[in-house]
């Protein structure tokens, strides 16, 4: 129990929380570069049960704790700072494999061993924090206030470091402030040997700063694009850049040529310039051509598919979305051009390419025609100056997996119905929408990019969908037209022979006869061109759920384009192991189940060990019977605090026009209102009591996000052409009452619960977070499968549910 | 003195006896395990051969593949396991194929004995020494150094005199012996070098897995014809049809 010269460790608390969450978005980034981001998904996802764990283990272990605040804070948040850095870099170590685990049974050792490791730190976090709430238990409302503060400056901390240092740095930060935590524990709670030991973790925390350049690179996976390349004799890495958006790596050779050229038509008598390669976080490479504007110097790029539209009309006009190294800005002003809007999201790309590249790559980026734009392509196209003849999306999954590096699922508003929509209304009247994918076999992808196109052109009113729609594959790449008016029957001419000189197929075009399609680039059967026909059709809804892939398109509100997998396959694709069988089973979304069953059983396991061990001493039916509400009422709160917060950043993604802006704003703006709403808990409910303040801020909730939900596309179409400062502006205003609302049931509970029932304080604390785990994980399950609107109905009820659930003091006691 | 002698000699040969016969033991053993696997891989091309249009593999294949010592290409820390379908890591970012693989890649070059063939990309030499097996005259290049050196020491100490090594870049091919009958592209490229296109004979076939290191997702079969027109075939390795019932019917 805290005496009386002990002040709340509120400092501490707010640097701790603020390290963990920097700590984990960190993470993130730093498994996207050493390993791939889905696989950061699930090791993280798990490692925060480190802060369930910690809930148990106070709940057991409680009269010790309260013994040793001292000794508790001051050591949890000594730990912290050292296995925070220390336990990444022991475990990017690990020769672990992803892919290997499906046939390797030793990799499971490797990735037990990654999951308690990186346990490690949050669990020690944690325990700083829940020392803080059992041992001070009338500042529950300030501690948890702290706690939630500290957490936003944190997440928009990290993401502000990551502008200026490399992930590595940003790591020893992270430590420095565990450090710092330690020496403010000693203060605020005071001891005989108060200034050694403020003055052993300063010493720590500016030693941390001096280590880093120890730690040098990071450790690459092996089988990532960027090391299996750097082992080709000459490569070189040019420079790095990093960003929160990503590592970018720019790589050269001086022996070997880079000869970057996916989907080159087998005709082909060229070979790509030199070339420049600029990895996203190891991998994806994207290629900067050499071009002196010399004649023929770039003649393999009308070898692509992607050179299609150049040779159906002229477009003068063109939009590059996700310009990248700029080849699709080089192929638009090699075929005249006269003016090009390059969009680009990364802004380390754009400068490489436009300053240290910029003679390399022949000015592209400086040229007078071109005009770069760092935006996200839906928010650029949503207030686009001009209008287009031709809009190009080319093979943009290393766009894709730069914005996905922060918020790790595979979500994209690129390839929504709504998005072509989008692209269609900013084309001329004669204008086109070229995309180009990568050709997968069994064909998944492009047909859902085929049915995705129809829907939206159907939408956008365009009649007889067929005579505006275009389709030709290589063996590696395929390129989709939408065009605003009709295809001529001159410019299928100019597809055919672009086709036959290329030795490409088509897939559909207005007049395709059978025996067409499948020539070239043979499958056993023309799939592409059935499933075309099948697309435009009045039997395309029969086909869709028929398909042994799941192409049904994505839309805003379930943006999970790359979501292929249907259960209905599993068992036909796992019988099919012996022959090679296994990559058609794509690993995102098994990963992401998988994750949800370690962490629904993980959970329950902490949840349910310390009942056990407390119920033997009491009436254990009647214990239960209390604890059950108890359970119940912190596991709706953790579950519905953290589908509101994945909800609202998921939609506000498109308002906000940025994934990193969304991430930023959304997280921090929740965090420090709910804080601000725990903080004034005490004085409100000594002025309207708990239950009416629960109930209030439960109802408040639960209408409030459902009603943004309602009004929220209306207010994009409103406000989209608004600045930044405006649409952020508005976004903080309209979280502030809903979070302020959502920081009051957790602090006024776990209030009464002090009171009345100490022991359950630490268990509240121990479902919270295990709670909070499963919800990330589960909140994208139901987004991918019942869309995000979904989300915000469940958490509505799980609200309304909690402020019915409110332990009552007499029974809890 | 001369009783410690003998037991010296005795314990000796015991030892070299045991030794001798572990080895003959381990030999015999990884001969049935080679048997074992190729046995696995019929049973699957079986399986698949709807798919294949095939019954089985080229029975020539199915003879080299009993013969290659799978065992010698994979570090040591992998031998155990290098009888089992599946894909083993040797390092430098690089894997063995899964021997199913390896036998389909084999059998889609449909080469004849004294073929010459080109491997862009060396890796184990593996799928080398299974042409070989097959009396074909296999060049191979290979850009990671220290692979391609290892690769060379195994033809070597193997017996594998018909494969010719080099390391470097092979997106050129090997002009001074081409025209090639079949050319295998193991190494990641992001397109199909025109010169190897080039080398190929008309009437050859060039074979390519697409995929990652250790997830072949497709075989593709690149044949040049006679007037020098190209196609590919793109080959599931499996028996997998993605549209429920409407064309298994029709």
């Amino acid at each position: 129990m805290a005496g009386n010269r002990q002040r709340t460790p509120l400092v501490t608390v707010a640097l701790i929380s603020a390290a963990a969450l920097g700590y984990e978005i960190l993470l993130m980034r730093l498994f996207s570069i050493v390993q791939w981001h889905h696989l950061a998904y699930m090791v993280i996802s798990l490692a925060l049960l480190g802060f369930g764990a910690s809930g148990t283990l106070i709940c057991i272990a409680r009269s010790f704790f309260e013994r040793n605040i001292l000794a508790v804070l001051y050591g949890s948040a000594m730990l912290f700072a050292v296995t925070a850095p220390g336990m990444f870099l022991w475990v990017s170590s690990f020769e672990f494999n992803p892919d290997a685990l499906l046939f390797d049974l030793t990799q499971f050792r490797l990735l037990a061993a990654t999951y308690f490791l990186l346990a490690l730190p949050f669990f020690f976090a944690a325990n700083t924090i829940g020392v803080a709430l059992i041992c001070f238990p009338q500042r529950i409302g300030a501690v948890y206030a702290c706690d939630l503060v500290g957490a936003g400056v944190g997440s928009v901390g990290v993401i502000l470091l990551l502008f200026v240092v490399f992930p590595v740095c940003a790591l020893a930060v992270v430590g420095a402030i565990g450090f710092v935590a330690a020496g403010t524990a000693a203060v605020e709670i005071g001891c005989r040997r108060r200034t050694a030991a403020v003055m052993l973790a300063g010493i720590l925390a500016l030693s941390t700063g001096l280590l880093t350049p120890a730690v040098g690179t990071l450790p690459v996976s092996q089988y990532k694009g960027l090391s299996r390349t750097l082992r080709v004799p000459g490569t070189v890495v040019e420079t790095e850049r990093s960003g929160p958006l990503g590592l970018v790596t720019a790589v050269s050779s001086r022996v070997t040529p880079l000869r970057h050229a996916p989907g080159l038509s087998l005709a082909a008598n060229v070979e790509p310039p030199e070339q420049v390669a600029l990895f996203v976080d190891s991998d994806n490479p994207t290629v900067i051509n050499r071009f002196s504007h010399g004649k023929g110097e770039l003649s393999f790029l009308d070898y692509l598919t992607t050179a299609l539209p150049y040779h159906l009309r002229r477009p003068a006009q063109v939009l590059v979305l996700g310009a990248g190294g700029g080849q699709d800005v080089l192929q638009a002003l090699v075929n005249d051009a006269r003016h090009v809007d390059a969009v680009e999201m990364n802004p380390d790309l754009v400068a490489l390419v436009r300053d240290e590249f910029d003679e390399f790559s022949g000015h592209v980026y400086n040229d007078a025609r071109v005009r770069v734009h760092v935006s996200e392509a839906r928010g650029f196209v949503s207030r686009a100056p001009d209008r287009y003849d031709l809009a190009v999306i080319s093979l943009l999954d290393a766009f894709g997996a730069s914005s996905a590096g922060l918020y790790s699922l595979n979500e994209t508003y690129l390839y929504t119905v709504e998005a072509i929509g989008r692209y269609l209304d900013v084309l001329n009247p004669r204008g086109m929408l070229a995309i180009s994918r990568w050709v997968k076999n069994p064909p998944r992808d492009n047909i859902k990019l085929f049915a995705t196109a129809v829907t939206a052109a159907r939408l956008s009113g365009i009649q007889e969908v067929g005579r505006h729609i275009v389709q030709i594959r290589g063996w590696q790449t395929s390129t989709l037209l939408i065009s605003r008016s009709p295809f001529s029957s001159a410019e299928i001419e100019l597809l055919r022979s672009f086709c036959a000189e290329r030795w490409f197929d088509v897939v559909w075009y207005p007049g395709i006869t059978p025996s067409e399609p499948n020539q070239f680039n043979q499958l056993r059967e023309p799939y592409f061109f059935q499933a075309a026909q099948k697309l435009l059709s009045i039997d395309a809804e029969a086909f869709v759920s028929a398909y042994k892939f799941n192409i049904k398109p994505a839309t805003d509100n379930a943006p999970y384009y790359f979501h292929f997998l249907r259960w209905r396959t599993v068992p036909e694709i796992l019988a099919l192991r012996g022959q090679g069988g296994l990559p058609l089973l794509e690993g995102g979304y098994l990963i992401l189940i998988a994750t949800l069953i370690q962490a629904i059983i993980a959970g329950a396991v902490l949840i349910v060990l310390p009942v056990f061990l407390v119920a033997k001493r009491s009436d254990p039916v009647r214990a239960i019977r209390g604890k059950l509400r108890v359970f119940l009422y912190f596991l709706f709160l953790g579950l519905g605090f953290i589908f509101v917060e994945i909800a609202f950043i998921q939609k506000l993604i498109l308002f906000l026009s940025h994934p990193l802006y969304a991430v930023a704003v959304v997280l921090t703006a929740f965090l420090v209102f709910a804080g601000l709403g725990s903080a004034a808990s005490r004085s409100l409910v000594a002025r309207l009591g708990a239950g009416q303040i629960v109930l209030t801020a439960t109802l408040t909730t639960a209408l409030l996000s459902l009603f943004y939900y309602l009004v929220l596309d209306s207010a994009l179409a409103w406000l989209h052409v608004a600045s930044d400062f405006t649409r952020i502006t508005v976004t903080v205003l309209a979280i502030a009452p809903l979070a302020f609302a959502m920081g009051l049931p957790f602090p006024v509970a776990l209030a009464r619960l002090s009171e009345r029932a100490r022991s359950l304080v630490p268990w509240a604390w121990a479902i919270n977070g295990c709670a909070s785990v499963v919800s990330a994980v589960l909140a994208t399950v139901i987004a991918i499968h019942l869309g995000l609107n979904a989300v915000v109905i469940i958490a509505a009820l799980l609200y309304v549910a909690a402020g019915h659930l409110l332990p009552d003091p007499k029974v809890v006691a | 003195m001369l009783i410690t002698g003998r037991l010296t000699v005795a314990v000796v040969a015991v030892i070299l006896t045991g030794y001798v016969l572990g080895v003959r033991g381990n030999d015999d053993n990884r001969a049935q395990q080679r048997d074992a696997m190729v046995e696995e891989i019929e049973n699957n091309v079986v399986a698949t051969r709807a798919y294949l249009d095939k019954e089985a593999l080229d029975p020539r294949v199915m003879a080299a593949m009993r013969q290659v010592e799978r065992h010698r290409f994979v570090p040591e820390r992998q031998r155990p396991y290098a009888y089992l379908n599946r894909p083993l890591p040797i390092g430098h970012g690089q894997t063995i194929s899964q021997p199913y693989i390896v036998a389909l890649m084999t059998d889609l070059l449909e080469t004849q004995p004294g073929d010459r063939v080109f491997e862009l990309g060396t890796g184990s030499g593996y799928q080398a020494a299974v042409l070989a097996e097959m009396a074909v005259d296999v060049y191979t290049v290979e850009i990671v150094e220290p692979l391609g050196e290892q690769a060379r020491k195994r033809f070597e100490s193997l017996g594998y005199d018909a494969v010719r090594t080099r390391i470097g870049d092979g997106y050129y091919g090997w002009p001074e012996h081409d025209p090639f009958d079949g050319i295998i592209v193991t190494a990641a490229a992001s397109h199909v070098p025109p010169p190897l296109l080039g080398q190929l004979r008309p009437g050859g076939r060039m074979v390519i897995p697409v995929g990652s290191p250790f997830l072949t997702q497709q075989l593709v079969v690149v044949t040049k014809h006679e007037d020098g027109s190209v196609t590919t075939r793109q080959i599931l390795p499996v028996r997998f049809v993605p549209l429920t019932g409407s064309h298994d019917n029709n």
